[in-house]
Order: C-alpha cells, then sequence, then structure tokens
C-alpha cells in the first residue's frame, strides 16, 4: 500500500549522536516533502537546522496548504496522503519547540555563498523577506541541504499567451493555496502524471472540466504495463484519480494534444486534435471545446539555480548526487525533484536520506546506510517507477509543427517563432545560446525558465539550464549592500 | 453559483470577514490570507497587466513565482507579482501597463 511508499520514516526522537559535542549548523532550502524530510531527519539526529522557504507555510507544492485565515477546517479534502503531511507538519512543530528547527517563511534566497577563506568554511545563504522581498537577510550554515523543487515545461502553441491559459501545476497551486478557481469551464491537458490530480482537484472543487486531453496513448501505457505493475501503490493511487474523473464524466482523450488556444483577449476555446503513432495531427480530427480554463504542462523541470551559483555538477536538468544524495561541492547535498523529477514519495525518501548523512558528516562521522535502508529501498522503487512513467509520458514528438510563425515562444520578451526560426535558419544559430543573443527570447524576468525547453525546440540542440546569476531577481540596492559578501563571479 | 460547489465549500472554510481593496478604482472583496492573484481571480478578473511590446493582456500562467506574468502594482508599486503577495485591506491594485513606471512617475524599469 502506498502508507509505506509516503512513509515519513521518522519524525520522533532518535538514539544517534544527539547531545555529541557542539551542534554543527545546517541550512535547508524549501520546505516540501523533500526539505521537511531533511530537516527533520537531521534535527532528531542532533543537527541544528534552519528551514527556509519563500513560502509562508511549509508543505511546498504536494503540501501546499490554504492560508491560515482562510479557515479550511478540511483542507485534505485537496490532497493525498494526509497522514504523511500530518506526520510531517506535527513533527516540524516538535522541532521547532524544542528549538533543533528554525523556520523561516516567506525568504526567497537569492544566492548561497561558498565560504573558504582560512578562518572561515560554511555557507552565507542570502534571502530576500518581507511582503515586498526587499529586506535582505542572511543566514550562516555549516552545510546547506538543496530541497528547491520544479517548476513547469509547458510547451508553446498558438494562443498560450492568452489570459485563462495557466500551468497545470500552477492550477492546482492556486487551488490549494488560496481555495480559487479560475472561471468555470476548464481543460486540464499537456502530458504527465500531474495531470490527473489536477484535473481531479478541479473538479471536486466545482470546476466542470470539458475534458483532460493527455498526448500520450493509452497503447502506450500497457506496452509498459509490466514495469508499472511492479508499482501497484502507484498504479491505485492513479486509478483512484482517474476513477474521480470518470464519475464526475470528465471525457479523456488520450493521444491528442490541443493545438491551439483562442479567445479575444481572454481564453475562449481551445482546439484540440487526434495523434497519430508517430506523434502528428490527424488531419481533419480537430475538435472545438469551448471553455475560460486552459490547465496545460508537459513535465516538470527542476530548480537548479542555488546548485548553479554553487557550482555544482548537473546531469541532464537535474542536480547530481551521490547515494548519500551529497552534489560534487562539499558540504552541499541535494534532495527532491532538484534531483530529478519523480513525485512526493520520492522526495521524502531523498531528504531524509540527506538528512541523515548530513548530521552524520557533520559531526565528523562516516554515515552508515544501513541507517536508512527503509528509505533507500523506497527511492531505488521511486526511481525505477519514474523511469517507466517517463517513458510513457514523453512530450510529444512534433509539438514543432503547430507552432506559428506568430507564436510567442519567449513570453517576457514577446519573442514569436519566426523570429527564432530566422535565427537558426538564416543567421546560423545552431545553439539555444546564439539564438537568446540574436533574439532576446530568455533574457527577460523570468531568465529563460518559461521558453528554454521551447527555443531549444525550435533551435534543434539538447535544452541545457543557463547559467543564472541569483535565483530571484534582486534589488539594487539589496545587491550594493551585499558586495563585500558575493564571490567574485 | 447554480447550487455548485466551491473549493471553500470542498474544504469547509470558515474565513474571516472579507475586507475590500479596489482593482482600477473599483472595489473588489478580498478574503484574508488570499493573494492578490486569488482575490483578483475571485473578483472575476484574470488579466491584469499588458505586456510592454505588443500590450497584450496577461494574468496567473505558473501561480508559483517563476514567470512573472502576474506583474501587477499595487499602492503604486509596479512589478508586484501577484501570485506571490498577500492582498491587504484598502489596497490600490491597478493594471500594470508596459514596465509600470509610465503612470507612477518613478522613470525606467530596473
Ligand atoms: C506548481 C506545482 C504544483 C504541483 N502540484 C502537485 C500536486 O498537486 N500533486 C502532485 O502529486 N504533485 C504536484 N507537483 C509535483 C511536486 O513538484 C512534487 O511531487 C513534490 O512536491 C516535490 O517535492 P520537493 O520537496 O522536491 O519540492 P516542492 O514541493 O516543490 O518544494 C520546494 C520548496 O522550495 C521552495 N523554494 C524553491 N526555491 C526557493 C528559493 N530560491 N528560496 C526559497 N524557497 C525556495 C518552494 O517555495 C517550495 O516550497 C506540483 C509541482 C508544481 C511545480
Ligand atoms: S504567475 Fe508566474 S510569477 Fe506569478
Amino acid at each position: 500500500m502506498s502508507r509505506h511508499a509516503h512513509d515519513a520514516y521518522d519524525t520522533h526522537e532518535s538514539h544517534e549522536g544527539v547531545g555529541g559535542g557542539a551542534r554543527r549548523s545546517l541550512a535547508v532550502i524549501g520546505a516540501g516533502p523533500a526539505g521537511l524530510a531533511a530537516a527533520l531527519a537531521a534535527a532528531v539526529r542532533g543537527s541544528r537546522v534552519t528551514l527556509i522557504d519563500a513560502g509562508a507555510q511549509a508543505g511546498g507544492q504536494f503540501y501546499r496548504q490554504p492560508a491560515e485565515e482562510l479557515g479550511a477546517r478540511r483542507p485534505q479534502a485537496l490532497h493525498h496522503q494526509w497522514r504523511t503531511w500530518e506526520r510531517l507538519r506535527d513533527g516540524l512543530a516538535t522541532q521547532i519547540a524544542t528549538g533543533r528547527v528554525t523556520h523561516l517563511t516567506d525568504h526567497h534566497v537569492w544566492c548561497v555563498e561558498r565560504l573558504d577563506l582560512d578562518e572561515a568554511t560554511g555557507f552565507l545563504v542570502h534571502a530576500l523577506h518581507g511582503p515586498a522581498q526587499e529586506e535582505p537577510s542572511v543566514v550562516r550554515a555549516d552545510a546547506v541541504v538543496l530541497a528547491t523543487g520544479a517548476y513547469e515545461k509547458v510547451l508553446p502553441f498558438p494562443g498560450w499567451t492568452l489570459p485563462g491559459v495557466i500551468t497545470a501545476g500552477g492550477a492546482q497551486a492556486m487551488l490549494k493555496g488560496g481555495l480559487v478557481l479560475q472561471g468555470r469551464t476548464a481543460v486540464v491537458a499537456g502530458t504527465g502524471p500531474l495531470l490527473l490530480p489536477v484535473a481531479a482537484g478541479l473538479a471536486s472543487a466545482g470546476a466542470e472540466v470539458a475534458a483532460l486531453v493527455e498526448s500520450a496513448g493509452v497503447h502506450h501505457v500497457a506496452r509498459h504495463a509490466r514495469a508499472l505493475s511492479a508499482h501497484p501503490d502507484k498504479l491505485v493511487e492513479g486509478a483512484g484519480y482517474v476513477a474521480e474523473l470518470m464519475r464526475r464524466r470528465v471525457p479523456l482523450k488520450a493521444r491528442h494534444a490541443i493545438v491551439e488556444a483562442q479567445g479575444d483577449g481572454a481564453l475562449e476555446a481551445v482546439t484540440v486534435a487526434a495523434l497519430d503513432r508517430d506523434g502528428r495531427v490527424t488531419p481533419g480530427s480537430e475538435q472545438v471545446i469551448r471553455c475560460d480554463t486552459l490547465a496545460v504542462g508537459h513535465g516538470l523541470l527542476p530548480h537548479t539555480d542555488l546548485a548553479e551559483t554553487l557550482g555544482c555538477r548537473l546531469e541532464g536538468p537535474a542536480v547530481a548526487v551521490d547515494d548519500e544524495q551529497r552534489t560534487d561541492v562539499h558540504g552541499v547535498w541535494a534532495a527532491g525533484e532538484a534531483t530529478g523529477v519523480g513525485g512526493a514519495a520520492l522526495s521524502l525518501a531523498e531528504g531524509h536520506i540527506a538528512g541523515c548523512s548530513a548530521t552524520a558528516r557533520l559531526a565528523g562521522r562516516e554515515p552508515d546506510p544501513r541507517a536508512w535502508n527503509a528509505a533507500a529501498k523506497s527511492r531505488a522503487r521511486g526511481r525505477d517507477f519514474i523511469a517507466s512513467l517517463d517513458a510513457v509520458f514523453a512530450p510529444r514528438a512534433h509539438w514543432a509543427e503547430q507552432v506559428t510563425d506568430a507564436t510567442v515562444v519567449c513570453r517576457c520578451e514577446e519573442v514569436p517563432a519566426s523570429a527564432i526560426r530566422e535565427a537558426v535558419g538564416e543567421l546560423g544559430a545552431t545553439d539555444a545560446r546564439t539564438v537568446k543573443l540574436l533574439t532576446r527570447a530568455g533574457m527577460g524576468w523570468c531568465q529563460g525558465r518559461m521558453c528554454g525547453p521551447a527555443v531549444a525546440g525550435l533551435t534543434g540542440c539538447e535544452p541545457r539550464p543557463s547559467r543564472r546569476p541569483f535565483a530571484r531577481p534582486v534589488p539594487l540596492g539589496v545587491l550594493a549592500r551585499a558586495g563585500e559578501d558575493l564571490p567574485d563571479e | 453559483m447554480n447550487g455548485k460547489r466551491t473549493p471553500l465549500d470542498l474544504v469547509r472554510a470558515e474565513p474571516g470577514p472579507a475586507y475590500t481593496a479596489t482593482f482600477d478604482g473599483a472595489q473588489i472583496a478580498v478574503l484574508p490570507g488570499q493573494t492578490v492573484a486569488a482575490a483578483l481571480w475571485s473578483a472575476g478578473v484574470t488579466a491584469w497587466r499588458t505586456t510592454r511590446g505588443t500590450g497584450e493582456p496577461r494574468g496567473v500562467f505558473c501561480g508559483i513565482g517563476v514567470c512573472f506574468d502576474c506583474l501587477v502594482t499595487v499602492n503604486g508599486r509596479p512589478n508586484q507579482r501577484a501570485c506571490l503577495i498577500r492582498a491587504e485591506p484598502g489596497d490600490d491594485i491597478r493594471t500594470q501597463h508596459g514596465t509600470g513606471h509610465d503612470e507612477t512617475g518613478e522613470g525606467e524599469g530596473r
């Protein structure tokens, strides 16, 4: 049963190492499943932990909570694995009460700086807090766990900039956190396992979900059924969402895709088309569905900025880690979706291992991996499962064929596909960096987080995380004042 | 709402009394704890910014502070991410045009 996979391992007192010598401090960045598991595992083993998160409450994306003032008496109605959340929440409260964990909410970390001057080692975590995120705050720590999660990838299509088109995770975040829906009739589309809970969540909260449009084919799922069936708990979870969608009569359109969003100033309808076996639109299969909300997503991308500024090695889009969840930078661990997208259970397991390992190493001990056997098993199962899911839910091939020249690709700088095609076709650009310099795609506010995969796809190169100097925008005043602390780069 | 369930019903929410803010001068009701974006959605508003280049409307896209599509001017301060900031009683929320600095006379963007 899934209870096992989602178990938080321990949120209670442990015997290992408490009280031995001066406590070393650990900064955990991100209070989602991974960060919470890491903070708790470290705290019960004797580390002094500062848990830092941009949110007003712990929980991250999976356990995002409504604002307390909204007075939700049954928040679990929007959640899964609620018992695990209760354990995490109560464990955090206990550790805060005993003074082993300090939880800094509303803190946006924009840079983690490594101190390796002779007399000082460790890290400075630079954050901004306050409603306008302009008050600087610095946390000093001997080691760091990066548990910054992921954000959603959306590949462009005509009309995707219309108000009313939102990311699937964004719809979920607004629902779980603000208890709001946009409009009344929604279409949920794209590819990946996140679409199921999003469609189920929207439907249960009162939206009419006119269709769930998944570009993967059912035959694909069947082909991978054997690998998937090794994970009955996950299948049960997925089947639960499907049952809920069927109960609410949400039409499921497999091997279909959105080819266009229409509307005059706001979304009014989407055009959906069937895909052939190669992932190409079947001519004549187009169908218009009226809706005022399109929740769309093509998978998730790890948040790696902080790791990159620290100089951690990446593997593909994710932070590379060893069996102990250590990055290749001494004193820096990473856990959860920052190290590869794989869901809440995997994030919990990785966080737990990172917290155990960090505490042992901070105390100068070689950790014994047998101490986290259960989590390691859960991690192995989780990674295995994700590999089979990735084979099922790949963003469809040939998506670029539907991207018209006029389609805006970079939302911030309003760069149309034609400009990117010109940079590639006429100006000879062969990589996303050159395209960026020629077109400004990726130079705006979001620093290419939204358009990166699309620009790479249209350029015909591999998407690569682009190095960003800071994880968050920083007011110049703060930067000037922090100047002395900044690394040379 | 023709007897339809709302997210508030689903979680049996008992929010504190609503307060007022304004959006482009018109009063809107805000539930305590909601972000500016959530308050605007509740008021039926889905777009509150126009782009610098072509003046196209935008609102929430990512919902978690990553995309910057939801920029809005609050109490004269442009470029606030509506999906992150809490709405406070009496907030003067305004559609942001372009960089948002023309209206406020603060000069060019940063
Ligand atoms: C918008 C969105 C909604 C999702 N909703 C669901 C869902 O409903 N169901 C589901 O199964 N999966 C959902 N997912 C997938 C989800 O990412 C994972 O399953 C799970 O939450 C990952 O756990 P994590 O601890 O690795 O990261 P997260 O849960 O993403 O936690 C990361 C935390 O780090 C914080 N953070 C990141 N960068 C910084 C920084 N620079 N400074 C300070 N804090 C920072 C964030 O505020 C966040 O709280 C969603 C993903 C996204 C992007
Ligand atoms: S909606 Fe993306 S930053 Fe607010």
